[in-house]
């Protein structure tokens, strides 16, 4: 299929995310279109498959224009969609999944579903293009390697003949991308153009035979690996030169703040999602933790900062005890910024100088007994909003109104300014533009610097080799390894990220004479 | 440190498995005291119970003996087997079977109390069961009409509102046209009608569902009263439908126990079973049933295969609204005969409740309805008997039931992902 975009502007409330973009995927060609996040790749790709109406251009595909109402129009023209979120009912298998919107049916009526028609055809979409799924399982039971690949089937049983593929290494491990890209390329054989959305340069370098930039809305310029190289597309991307290394002076470690031994904590729905996780965070040093989403990650923080009950195990913060209670870890000098900036670190409807004392409000200076002092609110309000670049027009703005980069400076804004033993940060530049991402890092390495002992947690690789003074990886619940980031490889994080141990590591570990605080047995 | 990244799991110690395990260990003791000191206590030694099995007067059929048991000693026996059941519990539980055994305690010792209930005479218990069902019937009703709504997303709390505006309008245009054939119709359209407003409200102006429900459910009983003691009253006539006669069908109605529960009632009872079996399958074998179900777990999914979900959700709660009116229309077509005001008594609440409680299926619901059903029928039953027991405790006991349930065992079993959440194409 040739897909033509031509002049497509769309525009929000307040503003533009698309502005007239032109852009042309060939047949059997993989198109990579690379941007920030809030470059608008997003909402051209739901324009085309029929989510939004553009307000102005057209869509052609083949030389013919056509206009889609919903995605079932996009469909039905051979359009397939793998969302960044993927569009999966989790207690559905992975047949049903599949052939929803276009089941297979039998009997008198012409309703009843035919699940065993519709398993053969999975079958045989997978073996040809090498997509190992169980066509019985529950979606909900997959890991997320394996719910891509049955959104990929999902787009493949519809016979598309052009795949959008949103951001789909940002839930993968370096393995996995590799196994996708392969799944890529053979599509690409089998004649499927595809559209290759991501913000990550090397992997547009990679597997795309041509690379289009956006940014701020609009088509900055198309290129190819070949004539392209890293630096040009950083700076197409971001607008400017850009420096993605952190500047940091070697660590200098003192006493042991946060001891943790024995964990073990359930998620929500009551499985054991930590377990048995030892680890130990000194004053002065960053400790990354690396892993895929949903190795139990979000629950080791929760018990941490004591969101969360753990079921067994102890976390010491400065050799004593905590009390699994929020305001008694906050007391004890742990200073956190969620995972959720939205759901659990601040207020949307709130005032920045609201959520600014969200956790010191009822302390001196900050209220009289039971009285809010909005005077001194006020003035701290200004001053960090100031010290810390928010960009608002004031300090009494809803936080729901900012981007998600000043909301994120107003949550570093309100944990960084007081003083603090323990920092702990999880994902702390998720979804955040280039330059937000620098800052946030500088000031995580200044909190290091002022003697925090500081935990980070990030399913990003970069960001982990970028700040871990030592590199952990947390793998179904448990730290297999901890390394020196000087020393170790994406490679080797990456597979012990999928949970299998590289035999070179042990060399590694030699040579760098790492002293291994945290072991996991063995 | 190279090889063995796998370590022994730790101990896991679940506190809350821990603490249900003790808690229902106590519930064990406390009944199987209840049952010595006070059930086993408060009779004459010596005395038996009477359990009649087959319908008093009723002809043809294979004829079963009343059971007779002697009271004191089954209720010993149960207690025994109360606090036997209860020891084990604490010291070392049921594991996955926890359920079962529950549901052992449960049986006996209601067996036990209705021991206590019938010594030295004898009881009915074949009329008990027969109007467990019929106490079921609406509440089921209710049940299938929640199970329609909520697997699109939809929460309908105004169930109550539509079987209470159905056994109105069942009522009156019964009466009026003399044929309540027509009546019945007439239920199921304003059923589907309210469910219409319910409908707009929730889906086109996404109200907030409980709220919306909550203001049909008083609409609904604030206008069946007024044109109750306006219009009824002074014309009686528009209030005497010809209730729907019994059918007993042939063979079937002959199996012991079984057949004069299920097999002997009005066109409302085959109704219903026909309805169970339809949403069964609709539900869970058919494309209708996996769009419906998509759509109330993951709505965004259902959209971008081409499924059209506001659509998707009018549709079923209109149908749950019909559903609703027709187990409205039960209460003065079916039961009753005539329309009193606020007669559902919160049986659409039960409802909802059968429907949770019954993991939002079909079947399911209908076991739990007949739950609440029995406990309905004993309160019912037992009042008529003249039991030691105070008459305005034995009308709380349905609804203590559905507390317990509710409170009890909901939690374990998951509501679809979107319900009650409404749906914004962004």
């Amino acid at each position: 299929m040739r897909l033509e975009l031509r002049g497509i502007t769309k525009r929000f409330p307040g503003v533009i995310a698309n502005r007239d973009i032109n852009l042309v995927v060939e047949p059997g060609e993989i198109h990579a279109l690379l941007g920030e996040n809030g470059a608008g790749k997003t909402t051209l790709m739901n324009v085309l498959f029929g989510l939004y109406k553009p307000d102005e251009g057209e869509i052609l595909i083949d030389g013919k224009s056509v206009s889609f109402h919903d995605p079932g129009d996009a469909i039905a023209a051979g359009i397939g969609m793998v969302h960044q979120h993927f569009m999966l009912v989790p207690v559905f298998t992975v047949t049903e999944n599949v052939m929803l919107g276009v089941e297979s049916v039998r009997g008198p009526l012409g309703q009843q579903l035919d699940r065993p028609a519709a398993r053969r055809r999975i079958i045989e979409i997978s073996e040809a293009h090498n997509l190992r799924v169980d066509p019985d399982a529950r979606v909900e039971d997959l890991p997320v390697g394996v719910r891509q690949r049955v959104e990929i089937i999902k787009t493949l049983y519809r016979r598309s003949d052009l795949l959008v593929l949103d951001e789909p290494t940002s839930v993968l491990t370096p393995q996995e991308d590799e196994e996708l890209f392969e799944i890529m390329r053979s599509l690409k054989a089998s004649g499927t153009s595809i559209v290759f959305i991501t913000h990550k340069l090397n992997e547009a370098m990679g597997i795309a035979d041509r690379i289009t930039v956006l940014r701020a809305g609009r088509v900055i310029g198309t290129t190819t690996p070949e004539e392209a190289s890293l630096e040009k597309l950083a700076e197409m991307m971001v607008g400017r030169r850009v420096s993605l290394v952190v500047e940091k002076k070697p660590a200098k470690p003192g006493a042991t703040v946060l001891e943790v031994d024995d964990l073990v904590v359930r998620d929500d729905r009551g499985h054991v999602t930590v377990d048995g996780l030892d680890l130990q965070v000194r004053a002065g040093e960053i400790v990354a933790i690396a892993g895929v989403q949903g190795n139990g990650q979000t629950e080791l923080v929760e018990a941490i900062t004591g969101l969360r009950q753990p079921v067994g195990g102890t976390i010491r913060i400065q050799g004593k005890p905590v009390r699994h209670a929020p305001r008694a870890v906050l007391e004890a000098g742990v200073a956190h910024v969620p995972e959720d900036r939205l759901e659990d670190g601040c207020v949307p409807a709130f005032t920045i100088a609201e959520n600014l004392v969200l956790n010191t409000y009822y302390r001196k200076p900050f209220a009289n007994g039971p009285q809010l002092d909005r005077d001194a609110i006020e003035r701290e309000a200004t001053r960090l909003v100031q010290d810390f670049d928010i960009r608002t027009p004031s300090a009494f703005n809803p936080v729901s109104n900012l981007s998600g980069g000043n909301q994120q400076k107003v949550i570093v804004a309100r944990e960084f300014s007081r003083p603090v033993h323990l920092l702990v940060a999880a994902q702390p530049t998720r979804g955040l533009d280039v330059g937000s991402i620098e800052y946030i890092h500088r000031r995580i390495v200044g909190k290091r610097d002022e003697g925090a002992a500081v935990l980070v947690v990030s399913t990003e690789l970069d960001e982990v080799f970028a700040l871990a003074d030592r590199l952990a990886v947390m793998y179904q619940g448990k730290i297999v390894d901890v390394l020196d980031p000087a020393q170790a490889t994406t490679q080797q994080v990456g597979l012990l990220m999928g949970g299998s141990r590289p035999v070179g590591i042990v060399e590694a570990e030699a040579a760098g004479g790492l002293t291994h605080v945290v072991t996991s047995g063995g | 440190m190279t090889a063995a990244v796998q370590v022994a799991p730790a101990v896991i110690v679940d506190r809350a498995a821990i603490r249900r395990q003790r808690i229902l260990g106590v519930v064990y003791l406390v009944m199987a005291a209840a049952a010595a000191f006070v059930l086993g206590e408060g009779i004459e030694p010596g005395a038996s119970s009477t359990f009649l099995l087959k319908p008093a007067g009723s002809q043809g059929g294979l004829d079963i003996p009343p059971l007779v048991v002697p009271a004191t000693l089954t209720i010993y026996l149960i207690a025994g087997l109360c606090a036997a059941l209860g020891a084990i519990q604490l010291v070392r539980g049921f594991g996955s079977r926890w359920t079962v055994v529950l549901g052992v305690v449960v049986v006996a010792f209601v067996f036990a109390f209705l021991t206590w209930a019938g010594a030295g005479r004898s009881m009915s218990l074949i009329g008990i069961l027969q109007l467990t069902v019929q106490k079921a019937l609406p509440i089921t009703f209710g049940a299938l009409s929640g199970v329609l709504c909520e697997r699109s997303g939809v929460v309908n709390i105004a169930i109550e509102g539509m079987l209470l505006a159905g056994a109105f309008s069942g009522a009156v245009v019964g009466s009026g046209t003399g044929n309540n054939i027509i009546g019945l119709v007439a239920a199921a359209l304003v059923g589907g009608a309210l469910a219409g407003v319910l409908a707009v409200l929730a889906i086109r102006y996404r109200m907030n569902q409980i709220v919306a429900g909550t203001v049909i459910n008083i609409l609904a009983a604030g206008l069946t009263s007024f044109l109750a003691s306006r219009v009824l009253q002074a014309h009686r006539e528009l209030n005497e439908p010809t209730k729907f006669a019994s059918i007993p069908l042939p063979l079937l109605s002959d199996i012991p126990i079984v057949g004069p529960m299920f097999f002997s009632g009005n066109i409302f009872m085959y109704m219903l079973f026909v309805l169970i079996g339809l949403i069964h399958w609709a539900l869970f074998h058919t494309r209708w049933g996996l769009r419906v179900r998509a759509v109330g777990e993951h709505p965004r999914a259902a959209d971008t295969v081409g499924i059209n979900v506001l659509f998707t959700r009018y549709r079923n709660v209109i149908l749950g609204g019909i559903v609703a009116g027709v187990g409205g229309a039960y209460f003065t077509l079916g039961s009753t005969g005539s329309f009193v005001h606020d007669m559902t008594g919160g049986r659409g609440f039960i409802g909802l409740a059968a429907m949770i409680f019954g993991g939002w299926t079909p079947i399911g619901a209908f076991l739990a309805s007949l739950v609440f059903g029995f406990a309905d029928a004993l309160q019912a039953r037992l009042s008529i008997l003249g039991a030691a027991v105070p008459s305005e405790f034995l009308l709380m006991v349905p609804y203590l039931v559905t507390i317990v349930v509710v409170a009890g065992l909901v939690g374990r079993v998951r509501m679809p992902a979107a319900d009650g959440m409404p749906y914004e194409k962004e």
